[in-house]
């Protein structure tokens, strides 16, 4: 394992969240009808971090929700680690709302493709947008982010480490060589 | 946190710790599914699990039947009255059939201690034991267990009272291991001769007085007294027994404490406890169902991710 250079600091992922909340907030013209659910985990904090943003704009708090697409996973049978169950978090009605889904990392495209199918569980919302810090390619679906924190192009045998603070202790974001 | 790696549950006894609260964990996370609109998660999508059942039972086979539906996985229910085991199958041989079906678990109630130890030393895939005789009903317990901590915040340190028939329970005998393990103090009450000799070296304490149970308790579990069983000379009237150890609002409100109210059911009405305490804001006797779909779709989860990540 090598790691590279980090590609974002701290201002870096801050700037980034910031124009985001200000792209939801063009796009949607306003924040009616918003909803945020962050993928467990780093996505939830930043989903949380995003709301924030568009608090400091709109002056309107926004339900932040979470999802943990654990038992949505195509590969639950091929994994070798088993996977820790944890806890979906959407204590309000998605019917109608637009949700903004969070991630930090956009990569094969799974992922997103397990949270809709959770997120469609429980309900019929107007729409789902996708907001993720990182979009490094390599999709195997046909998903595709509508705000984006920054492109980093990489290759397969990378790794793409988003820290966060409140799970790594700092914010930052690293490309690391398997 | 430690992962779980066992193809089958047994019983409490074979658990440790950590593995109990990895189940008590998960069970939380299932039971949010179970508050949603679509109440199915497609995590056992394609598997099959096997219901098997030696003995009646109602709640504990729709139970795991829902478990397993809301997991997406497709269910089988074999009533063995009603099978070739009235043929003369051996329980291996019925075992090693319903595997040659590719099932992926068998959940097995049988009227002899350790029929599903048996039948997990015999077969590849996994076993969960929804009771074996006077032995264990882990899921049981696990449901138990998650209750009190919902209900009481946590298991170490409180005192649980089970009351009723100790020495023909599986129930008492999974609850004493799970409180035991997870650092609650465990008393059992009950006439002399339903409790059985050296049930001190399990770790708990015992009464026969029912105000001495109830002093003092965070909950009680209270059995279910089987008259239906063979041995049921041995039992005292059932007037009798309301008499002496009968769960009253007014032996409730003497105690002082405000007592959670388990019963693992179906409750003999004014045998075990009256209807006003089953049906009293004490009881918590219908969310232990509503738990125990959750516990058992966490059990039925792990289990067969074990199995995966084994094979």
């Amino acid at each position: 394992m090598k790691e590279k250079a980090p590609v974002l600091d701290k201002e870096m992922i801050s700037r980034a969240l910031a124009r985001m909340a200000h792209e939801i907030i063009e796009r949607n013209r306003g924040t009616e009808d918003l909803v945020i659910v962050g993928i467990l985990r780093r996505g939830a904090y930043l989903a949380r971090r995003l709301a924030e943003c568009v608090k400091k704009i709109d002056n309107r708090q926004i339900p932040v929700g979470t999802v943990d697409i654990t038992l949505y996973r195509d590969d639950l049978t091929m994994l070798a680690a088993q996977p820790v169950v944890r806890k979906t978090e959407i204590n309000f009605d998605i019917q109608d709302k637009k949700v903004i889904l969070v991630d930090d990392v956009l990569y094969t495209g799974r992922t997103v493709r397990s949270a809709l199918s959770e997120l469609i569980d429980f309900g019929r919302p107007k729409c789902i947008q996708l907001a993720v810090l990182i979009d490094r390619g390599h999709r195997e679906l046909p998903i595709r982010a509508d705000y984006v924190g920054k492109n980093i192009p990489t290759s397969q045998n990378e790794i793409v480490e988003v820290r966060l603070d409140e799970e790594d202790g700092l914010d930052e974001v690293a490309v690391v060589e398997r | 946190m430690s992962g779980w790696a066992k193809k089958d549950l047994l019983g409490l006894e074979y658990l440790s710790r950590e593995e109990i609260e990895l189940v008590l964990e998960t069970a939380e996370s299932f039971k949010e599914v179970t508050t949603r609109e679509i109440k199915k998660v497609p995590a056992l999508r394609g598997k099959t699990v096997v219901n098997l059942f030696y003995e009646p039972s109602t709640r504990t086979r729709v139970s795991f039947e829902v478990a397993a539906k809301r997991l997406s996985a497709d269910v089988i229910n074999i009533a063995a009255e009603a099978s070739s085991v009235r043929k003369g199958e051996t329980l291996i041989d019925t075992g090693r059939n319903i595997e040659a079906l590719k099932a992926d678990i068998v959940v097995i109630r049988h009227s002899y201690s350790g029929a599903p130890v048996i039948l997990a030393r015999n077969l590849n895939i996994s076993v969960v034991n929804a009771g074996d005789g006077w032995h264990e009903h882990p899921t049981q317990a696990l449901l138990d267990l998650f209750t009190l901590k919902e209900k009481l915040g946590r298991i170490a340190g409180i005192k649980v009272s089970i009351v009723g028939d100790i020495s023909h329970s599986r129930v008492a005998r999974s609850n004493i291991w799970g409180l035991t393990k997870l650092g609650a103090f465990v008393t059992v009450c009950a006439p002399k001769m339903l409790i059985p000799p050296g049930i001190e070296r399990m770790g708990v304490s015992v009464t026969s007085s029912i105000d001495e149970a109830l002093k003092d308790a965070d909950a009680l579990n209270v059995l279910r007294m089987q008259f239906e069983r063979d041995e049921a000379a041995a039992f005292p009237q059932a007037f009798e027994y309301f008499r002496q150890f009968g769960i009253t609002e007014e032996r409730l409100r003497k105690a002082g404490k405000n007592i959670v109210v388990m019963h693992p059911g179906p409750i003999n009405r004014g045998i075990e406890m009256e209807s006003n305490v089953a049906d009293g804001p004490n009881s918590v006797i219908l969310e232990q169902v509503t738990n125990g779909i959750a516990v058992r779709m966490a059990v039925l989860f792990l289990v067969s991710q074990a199995n995966e990540a084994k094979a």
